[in-house]
């Protein structure tokens, strides 16, 4: 399988990268490159072999469904390109 | 007094315990070093004043006959790790000025157990890279160069800074994490020891997330006696981490010099490449007879599925990948870009923030991901990854202790000389993605240098949780090979 310049600028945008049109072709080239690396998967038999899902085998760890942290809105917000109030701030998204 | 920086980690604590030289003194020698080898790029942060502060701490502690396993220390901590107020970017333009308000359950416990931080080492930006090329503080170079050349040459990667500050003597050992290879690759191309334990021995909490089914965290030190002895400080159960095992954390050092006698080792046939160099071929076969002659039983075992390991890694890893940097959007910490829409400016900030590698991997773990393509890649991948372990399971079910094979399929390369084509980089990990595919643990080694003087590993690959038959192989191999020091260029 091979990706065209439509896909690249699908899959760029599902990624939320902005790609300009003189990246297209380069990235193109790049994705195809590494998708005719993994093509040679197709030749393993995999009938009846379940995905894996753990490496490790081991049950879930659960815990306790408390409060376990909080009270430290200063240090969430500390790192954010902007903040006010202790929210973040984006562009504007309901008109 | 001898020059501090080229002692071993546990001759160093020898001399800590016996009073023969302080923390500060110790660490104020590596500080010097690290001043005097900045060509080298290994740090991209250096923390003196802390780490002059914690030794402090520690000579106060010592002199009180308190302490503890890595009292007064000086280590290198890789910037995938967060440590609190002290600026953490994996590597990558998009975390910026990240300054974490906590700590990574890792480097936690090494200054638990008296650890002193010298600062944070580059790496390849989000552990993407098998040079240390991708990272925005460019590359690292590696103390090691061809006999009679002036060619930089990379340290390897991810872990580049990491190894390539252990080998030149800038720290006594370092944090480092493998995803597909990235702290046994860079340890075999600077003459370091690298750990990769079984997945779920050591935390990932408060590491930057890569691939988090394959991501490990593990020491680079200079000997395997040092490997053991951070090891066992950096291993342990995290209620925090989900994938942390709750297993005893043995003491890795009893291990070292343990009789092999009787062990079953593997030679895989598949790794057995075509157009192997002649000279990782002849390693090889030196380093089987080595623990043959140790008394451990050679045996060749069959890993059909190895061909196929490293193109699963490229859609896993990937994947994994595309989800876990998701969450560098421009909002909650790091870079942002401003657009004229929430949506623009997630796409704006991440073209900027991320670097070629990232963004390719991004895109194609997003790719394999998507609708109408996830059975064909990453289900597909997933089952391949089944077998990959199956594999080693069949081998160990038939006695085999440990597999060795080489570590990497070359020596060091020069910066620049390769990565116009992605995948001739990937292939470098080609020995070691199976060990992260499969979970288990990995230890390289060096053991022995190419016609043009530069360091080759050994690889040796454990039972899940066996860190120990490692330890105990790995300094078999290191006693036959000797230790090599990089003569001092910078």
């Amino acid at each position: 399988m091979s990706v065209d310049a439509a896909t690249v600028r699908r899959i760029a945008h599902l990624a939320r990268i902005a790609v300009t049109d003189e990246e297209v072709p380069h990235l193109q080239g790049e994705l195809n490159a590494m998708l005719a690396f993994v093509e040679q998967l197709a030749e393993v038999n995999v009938d009846g072999v379940e995905p894996m899902t753990s490496v490790t085998p081991m049950d879930m760890k659960k815990r306790v469904d408390v409060v376990t942290d909080g009270e430290i809105a200063d240090d969430v917000v500390r790192n954010a390109p902007e903040t006010q109030d202790h929210f973040f701030l984006v562009p504007k998204v309901v008109e | 007094m001898t020059d501090l920086t080229s002692l071993t980690l546990a001759e160093a604590r020898e001399g800590l315990a016996n009073k023969s030289f302080t923390s500060l003194e110790l660490t104020d020698a590596h500080l010097g070093a690290i001043e005097a080898a900045r060509v080298l790029n290994a740090f991209v942060l250096e923390t003196p004043d802390q780490a002059r502060a914690m030794a402090r701490a520690i000579d106060a502690k010592i002199a009180k006959g308190e302490g503890g396993p890595l009292a007064g220390i000086p280590l290198g901590i890789k910037d995938l790790f967060a440590t609190k107020d002290v600026r953490t970017t994996a590597c990558s333009k998009i975390l910026g000025n990240f300054v974490p308000p906590y700590e990574s359950t890792v480097t936690s416990q090494l200054w638990r157990d008296g650890a002193v931080m010298l600062g944070k080492l580059n790496n390849d930006e989000f552990a993407m890279g098998s040079s240390n090329e991708t990272s925005c503080f460019g590359p690292v170079v590696n103390p090691w160069r061809r006999e009679g050349s002036n060619t930089t040459l990379v340290p390897g990667g991810s872990s580049g800074g990491s190894a390539s500050a252990v080998a030149a003597q800038l720290c006594m050992g370092a944090t480092a994490t493998d995803t597909g290879g990235s702290i046994r690759q860079p340890a075999a191309f600077t003459a370091t020891v690298g750990v990769k334990p079984t997945y779920g021995r050591c935390s990932r909490w408060g590491t930057v997330a890569f691939a988090s089914s394959l991501d490990q965290a593990g020491p680079i030190a200079r000997t395997v006696r040092d490997a053991a002895i951070l090891m066992r400080s950096m291993a342990g159960h995290d209620p925090k981490d989900t994938t942390s095992v709750n297993c005893e954390v043995p003491d890795y050092e009893a291990a070292i010099g343990k009789s092999v006698k009787g062990m079953k080792i593997g030679i895989p046939k598949e790794y057995r490449l075509d157009g192997m160099p002649p000279e990782i071929e002849k390693l090889w076969s030196e380093g089987a007879a080595w623990l043959k002659a140790s008394g451990a039983e050679l045996v060749e075992v069959s890993l059909p599925h190895t061909k196929y390991a490293l193109p699963a890694y490229y859609i896993v890893a990937p994947a994994e990948a595309s989800s876990n940097l998701a969450r560098y959007d421009g909002v909650r910490y790091g870079l942002r870009v401003p657009g004229r829409s929430i949506g623009e400016m997630y796409e704006n900030t991440r073209a900027e923030g991320f670097g070629d590698e990232v963004r390719r991997r991004v895109m194609i773990g997003t790719y394999v991901l998507s609708a109408g393509y996830y059975d064909a890649y990453y289900l597909r991948a997933q089952k391949v990854r089944t077998l990959i372990k199956k594999d080693f399971e069949d081998c160990f079910a038939k006695g085999v202790s440990a597999i060795l094979t080489p570590a990497t399929p070359s020596a060091a390369f020069g910066i620049g000389e390769k990565g116009a084509d992605p995948v001739e980089m990937y292939l470098n990990d080609i020995f070691t993605v199976t060990v992260n595919m499969a979970g288990l643990p990995g230890i390289a080694v060096p053991a022995g240098r190419d016609a043009q003087g530069l360091p080759l590993g050994l690889q040796l690959i454990g039972r899940p949780f066996d860190e120990e038959t490692l330890f105990s192989l790995g300094e078999i191999v290191e006693q036959a090979a000797g230790r090599f020091t990089p003569p001092r260029w910078w």
